[in-house]
C-alpha cells in the first residue's frame, strides 16, 4: 500500500498491545500495522474482551505498548510532552465520569485546558473553539444544565464537543454509542460522519454496533484471535476478514448484504 | 455569549460577613470590653485599661486569626482530598491524615518517656511540634496514595485511610501504657483542640508554613479543575497526573500538619465546609472554590469559636467538641434535603 505520507495521521509498526504486571507480559495483541489517512470515519471492530479498548488507549498514549511504536503525523508518541499531545488528540471514553457540579459549559471549557494559561482563563479564541463545538454538536439548549441531569445520549454529544473544543486532528471515542438507544446511536453515527465530512478531522471509534458502523465509517480496523485487519469496506470483504471477526455460530456476515446476519437453523 | 458566572457579588458578601464576625469574635470573652474600646484597641489609639490591650493584642487578636487560619486551611484541605480521591466523603479526617498529625505529635510528647533522651533533647519548641505533625501527616497520607495506587476503588481508599487512622489511634494508646500522668495529661488537652493560647511568635511559625502551602495550590488548580473529569480524562488534557498528586498531597499535610500541631485535631470542618461552599457557590471550578472555601471555612470556625465561649463566659468548650457538634447535624440536614453531594 502506497499512501503518500503527509496524509497519515495515525501509524502503527509492530505495535503490540497488552499488560505488564511486574515482569510478566500479558499480550493481547501483536504486529499492529495500521495507515489511517486524514479525514476519515474509522471503525475499530471486533468481539467482546478481543482488546479494543486496549488498543485505543495504547495509541492514545494512555498505556505503554509492549512492542513497537505509534506515531502520530509521522512523530513517535513517545516523543510529545503531555501538552503536545493534548493538542493533537483527543478522546472520549466509557468511564463515568466522577459527580461534579459541572455545567455542560464548564465541562466544555475544560477541553481548552491545553491551551489556557495557569489559572485556567479563556482567551477569545478559547471561547470561539467552545460556541463552535456546542453549534457542530447541537446542544446549545443544554449549555447551563449541570451535567449530571442529561440523559445518556445527551451527554455523549456533550463529551464529543469537549474533544471537539480540543480542537485536535484525531478524535478517538471508546463505544461512545454503548448504552444508547437505536435512536441516539444513529444520531451519534450521523453527527461523528458530519464531523469528518465537514472539519477533515480524523475520527476513530471502537464500537459494537457493526451493521451501523458499515454504513456510516469510511474505514474498518478488525481485531480477531490472529490478526489485525485494516481497509475498507470492500477491500476487506474482499480478503473475507469478516468471516473470522465472530466465530460463531449464531451469525455470519453476507457478503451481499454487507452485514452480520442472524444464522437461523437449517 | 459567556456562560461563566461571576461571583463577584458573593465574594464582597463573604469578605465583609468574615470581617464583621472577626470583630464579633474578638468581643466575646469572660472579660466584657466594650466594642467601642476595642475598635480604639486595635486601631492603636490609647487603652482605657491597660489590661484591656493586653487580652485584646496578646489573646483575641492571635485568637481570632489562628480561627481564621485552621478553618480556611481544613476547608481547603478537604476540598483538595474530595476531588483528588473523586469523593465527596473525603476529608483530613476521614483519610487518617488527622490520626497521622496527632501519631507525630503523641511520639513527641509522649514518647519522650517511650523512646528515652533521643526526644528529650528535642524539647517542645514551635517548630519540633510542627514539623512531627507534618512528618505524621505527611507518612499516613504517603501510605494511603501507595495504597490507592493499587487499588482503584474510591470506597476502598477511604476505608484504607480509616484502617491507617485507627492503626494510628492504636498506637497513640501503647504509647500512652508506657507514659507519664503529666505527659498524658499534656497530650489529651492538646487533643481536645484548641485555638487560643497562641503567641504572636507562634503565629508567625504558622503563617509561614501555611503561606507555602498556599503557594503550592496555586499550582494545582488547573489539574484539579480537570481531575473533576477522572485521571485519564485529565491526562489526555495534558496534565502530570503524578506532579499534580504530588503538589496536593504534600499541600494538604503541610496545612494539616500545621493546624494540628497548633490547634490540635479539628474534626469535621474539613469535610463539611467544602460542601456548604458547593450549595451556596454551584460552581465546581477551584479557581472559584478555593478562595470561597477558605472564607466560609474561616467564619465557619470564628462562629464555633463564639459559640465555645459562650456558655459559662469562664470556661473554653474544646472547640473539637463544637465543631462536630454544630457540625455533623447541620452536614446531615444537607444531605437529607438535597439528596445529593458531590465531588
Amino acid at each position: 500500500m502506497t499512501v503518500k505520507k503527509t496524509h497519515i495521521v495515525l501509524a502503527t509498526k509492530d505495535l503490540s498491545i497488552g499488560y505488564r504486571q511486574r515482569k510478566k507480559q500479558q499480550i493481547i495483541a501483536s504486529d499492529i500495522n495500521l495507515h489511517i489517512e486524514a479525514g476519515k470515519f474509522v471503525a475499530l471492530l471486533g468481539k467482546n474482551g478481543i482488546g479494543k479498548s486496549t488498543l485505543l488507549r495504547t495509541i492514545s498514549g494512555v498505556q505503554e505498548a509492549l512492542g513497537g511504536s505509534t506515531s502520530l503525523k509521522a512523530k513517535e508518541i513517545s516523543k510529545f510532552s503531555n501538552v503536545e499531545l493534548a493538542k493533537a488528540l483527543s478522546v472520549v471514553l466509557t468511564e463515568r465520569l466522577p459527580e461534579s457540579q459541572l455545567t455542560v459549559y464548564q465541562l466544555i471549557t475544560l477541553g481548552r485546558q491545553p491551551y489556557t494559561n495557569w489559572i485556567d482563563t479563556l482567551s477569545g479564541t478559547d471561547i470561539e473553539k467552545i460556541d463552535w463545538a456546542i453549534e457542530m454538536t447541537e446542544i446549545a439548549h443544554l449549555k447551563n444544565r449541570p451535567f449530571y441531569e442529561l440523559s445518556d445520549g445527551q451527554l455523549q454529544r456533550v463529551l464529543i464537543a469537549r474533544a471537539l473544543a480540543q480542537d485536535t486532528d484525531l478524535i478517538i471515542l471508546d463505544e461512545p454509542t454503548a448504552h444508547l438507544d437505536i435512536h441516539h446511536t444513529i444520531k451519534i453515527f450521523t453527527l461523528l460522519q458530519k464531523l469528518v465530512e465537514t472539519t477533515d478531522k480524523t475520527i476513530i471509534i471502537s464500537t459494537h454496533e457493526v451493521n451501523l458502523a458499515m454504513q456510516f465509517a469510511n474505514n474498518f480496523i478488525l481485531l480477531d484471535e490472529e490478526k489485525c485487519h485494516h481497509g475498507t469496506l470492500d477491500e476487506l470483504i474482499s480478503e473475507n476478514s469478516f468471516d473470522t471477526l465472530f466465530r460463531s455460530n449464531l451469525i455470519k456476515f453476507n457478503r451481499s448484504l454487507k452485514q452480520f446476519v442472524i444464522q437461523k437453523d437449517n | 455569549m459567556r456562560t461563566t458566572k461571576s461571583y463577584t457579588k458573593q465574594f464582597i458578601l463573604l469578605i465583609i460577613a468574615l470581617l464583621g464576625i472577626a470583630f464579633l469574635n474578638i468581643n466575646f470573652g469572660s472579660v466584657s470590653i466594650p466594642s467601642k474600646d476595642i475598635l480604639s484597641i486595635l486601631s492603636g489609639g490609647p487603652p482605657v485599661k491597660d489590661s484591656w490591650e493586653i487580652i485584646i493584642l496578646n489573646f483575641r487578636v492571635p485568637k481570632a486569626i489562628t480561627a481564621i487560619l485552621v478553618g480556611s486551611g481544613l476547608s481547603i484541605s478537604g476540598l483538595l482530598m474530595q476531588t483528588l480521591f473523586r469523593n465527596p466523603l473525603a476529608g483530613p479526617f476521614v483519610l487518617g491524615i488527622s490520626s497521622g498529625a496527632s501519631l507525630g505529635v503523641a511520639i513527641l510528647i509522649l514518647g519522650a518517656g517511650f523512646f528515652g533522651g533521643v526526644f528529650g533533647g528535642l524539647a517542645m519548641s514551635n517548630w519540633s511540634l510542627a514539623i512531627a505533625a507534618i512528618a505524621g501527616s505527611g507518612l499516613v497520607l504517603l501510605a494511603v496514595m501507595l495504597a490507592a495506587n493499587k487499588v482503584r476503588n474510591t470506597m476502598s481508599i477511604l476505608i484504607i485511610g480509616l484502617m491507617f487512622g485507627s492503626l494510628s489511634a492504636a498506637f497513640i494508646s501503647v504509647l500512652s501504657y508506657f507514659s507519664e500522668a503529666s505527659k498524658i495529661q499534656q497530650y489529651i488537652f492538646w487533643g481536645f483542640g484548641s485555638l487560643g493560647n497562641l503567641s504572636w511568635e507562634e503565629i508567625g511559625v504558622f503563617a509561614c508554613i501555611f503561606s507555602v502551602g498556599i503557594v503550592g495550590i496555586l499550582f494545582v488548580i488547573k489539574p484539579l479543575n480537570s481531575l473533576l473529569l477522572g485521571e485519564n480524562y485529565a491526562k489526555s488534557l495534558g496534565i502530570n497526573i503524578k506532579k499534580s498528586r504530588n503538589i496536593i498531597l504534600i499541600v494538604t499535610s503541610l496545612l494539616t500538619g500545621v493546624i494540628t500541631a497548633f490547634a490540635g485535631p479539628i474534626a469535621f470542618i474539613g469535610l463539611a465546609v467544602p460542601h456548604m461552599t458547593k450549595l451556596v457557590f454551584k460552581s465546581s471550578n477551584h479557581k472559584i472554590l478555593i478562595p470561597a472555601v477558605a472564607i466560609v471555612g474561616a467564619i465557619i470556625l470564628l462562629i464555633c469559636d463564639m459559640i465555645a465561649q459562650l456558655p459559662t463566659s469562664e470556661f473554653t468548650l474544646p472547640i473539637n467538641a463544637i465543631t462536630s457538634l454544630f457540625g455533623a447535624p447541620i452536614v446531615i440536614w444537607l444531605l437529607i434535603r438535597k439528596k445529593k453531594i458531590f465531588v
